[in-house]
């Protein structure tokens, strides 16, 4: 079974077709990277696979279920454009919220360890109002992974990244693809991406311009895709 | 030219929810305590809509207490319309944030995503702009009373009762109109204008019996239609927010 399946997904915004009858699979274990120009489709397509928006036609299939389901939501992780983290409570406050939310066992333990794991256990106390770029972008990372998701979607996850979150997250995503968990990201910085990618989509004006496995070649050349796939 | 193949990935399946799930009722209601905590928690480092409501509060009763000279009887007849008019508008500075206060990083894709139900996120926000609401009441009374002259502790249980089911009405229209008008860039003139014609039966209500009571006529007999409008409106707009702010916030 597919860890992700996007079945011939429309989305329509008025009367403009911002993905159009997109067909696309993942599965589990997988590193998709979704690439294309500003205004492709990548995010749209996200949202509609992360269960935000729903589809105009088609649909979109996690380990076989909705995404808007219960029990499939607890098994995915987002990280968007935002950090989606409350400036107002701490690092820790945050991490307990969100592990009281997705039902962990043990919140304050989860908590703790993933403070421990992108390096913010010192701070752990203090608010996320007063952190650096990176620290709120390290944990937003946190975030993401603290429940173990099967399926991670990231959405420019390397953009505004300083060196260090860079690395983490680059740790964390092959510490994730090693366990047999599902990576969708949608990117415009290649290089890093295709250092983790097992398979590429590349998206034209919203249709699957190109989808299969990652290649050499689009690793020693970044733009190989785009040269030989987008019209 | 075709691409070449790199060593193909080792697949495995995909490791299953590290979780034990309780009962979803119980569920339920713990991630509603969750969500309401955490909005108290938030607003009360802040305080940026529980002190605009109450400044709004004060100022309104006692800017209105200098412009009107009105006698005993004036008073008891205004007390319900005045004080339900400053709790709906003070309220509402309250109920505007209750979302609004997701938007900032894109908390919202967070609690969207969450395993949280629609009626969970509905009732945890409801429960914390609830007791916000309350207590910038509860403040304000005592003032309306210290500056209108008014003794409107005589029956202050009937007067607390309504004043519990009257807020909770402004409550619940307030949070589902927030979470309708969060992605609205003007939604603080939009909420308003959409939560006020909606609680016209409420306000009705909750000016009636409160006026009656300050008057020293007690709940039941002729005003007991009023309080059962205020019931079976807090009934329903509750369900049907429950029900609907998934539809709401993901279509």
């Amino acid at each position: 079974m597919n860890a992700v399946a996007a079945e011939g997904v429309w989305k329509f915004y008025g009367d403009y077709p911002a993905l159009r009858d997109v067909i696309l699979q993942a599965e589990p274990g997988a590193c998709l990277a979704l690439i294309g120009r500003n205004g492709a489709g990548k995010t749209t397509l996200l949202r509609i696979i992360g269960g935000f928006s729903k589809a105009g036609r088609g649909q979109v299939r996690i380990f076989g279920n909705d995404p808007r389901e219960t029990e499939t939501r607890r098994r995915l992780g987002w990280i968007g454009h935002g950090i989606s983290l409350y400036d107002e409570l701490s690092a820790f406050e945050n991490l307990s919220l969100f592990g009281r939310l997705y039902n962990l066992p043990d919140p304050r333990k989860s908590a703790l360890e993933w403070l421990e794991r992108t390096g913010l256990e010192r701070v752990k106390n203090g608010l996320v109002r007063e952190f650096s770029r990176g620290m709120r972008q390290r944990l937003a990372v946190a975030r993401a992974f603290l429940h173990q998701p099967s399926v991670l979607l990231l959405d420019e996850p390397f953009t505004a990244l300083d060196d260090r979150a860079i690395a983490v997250l680059q740790r964390l995503l092959r510490e994730a693809l090693a366990e047999g968990r599902t990576v969708v990201m949608s990117t415009h910085q290649l290089r890093e991406a295709l250092e983790l990618a097992t398979h590429v989509a590349l998206l034209n004006r919203g249709k699957v311009a190109f989808h299969g496995e990652r290649t050499v070649q689009m690793v020693d050349d970044p733009g190989w895709v785009y040269a030989h796939y987008d019209a | 030219m075709m691409p070449e193949k790199v060593a193909s990935t080792t697949v495995v399946a995909g490791p299953p929810a590290a979780v034990s799930q309780p009962s979803s009722t119980m569920q339920f209601f713990r991630q509603t305590l969750v969500i309401a905590r955490k909005d108290l928690r938030a607003e009360l480092r802040t305080k940026e809509a529980i002190n605009a409501a109450l400044a709004f509060s004060m100022v309104i009763l006692i800017l209105f207490s200098f412009a009107f000279d009105p006698g005993e009887q004036e008073t008891i007849e205004m007390s319900g319309g005045l004080l339900w008019i400053v709790f709906a508008f003070a309220g509402t500075l309250v109920l505007n944030r209750s979302f609004a206060r997701e938007v900032p990083n894109d908390c919202l894709d967070a609690l969207v995503a969450a395993p949280v139900s629609g009626g969970a996120l509905f009732l945890g926000k409801a429960l914390a702009n609830f007791a916000l609401v309350l207590a910038v009441e509860l403040v304000s009374l005592p003032v309306f009373g210290i500056f209108y002259n008014v003794h409107w502790t005589g029956q202050i249980w009937s007067l607390l009762f309504v004043l519990v089911l009257g807020t909770w009405g402004l409550t619940v229209i307030g949070t589902i109109f927030s979470a309708l008008t969060v992605n609205i860039r003007l939604r603080e003139l939009m909420a308003p204008l959409l939560v006020y014609p909606m609680l016209i039966p409420a306000l009705m209500s909750a000016m009636k019996l409160t006026m009656d009571l300050i008057g020293g006529k007690p709940l039941g007999g002729e005003n007991e239609v009023w309080l059962r409008l205020l019931v079976v409106f807090d009934v329903i707009f509750t369900a049907l927010s429950l029900v609907l702010l998934e539809t709401v916030l993901v279509g």
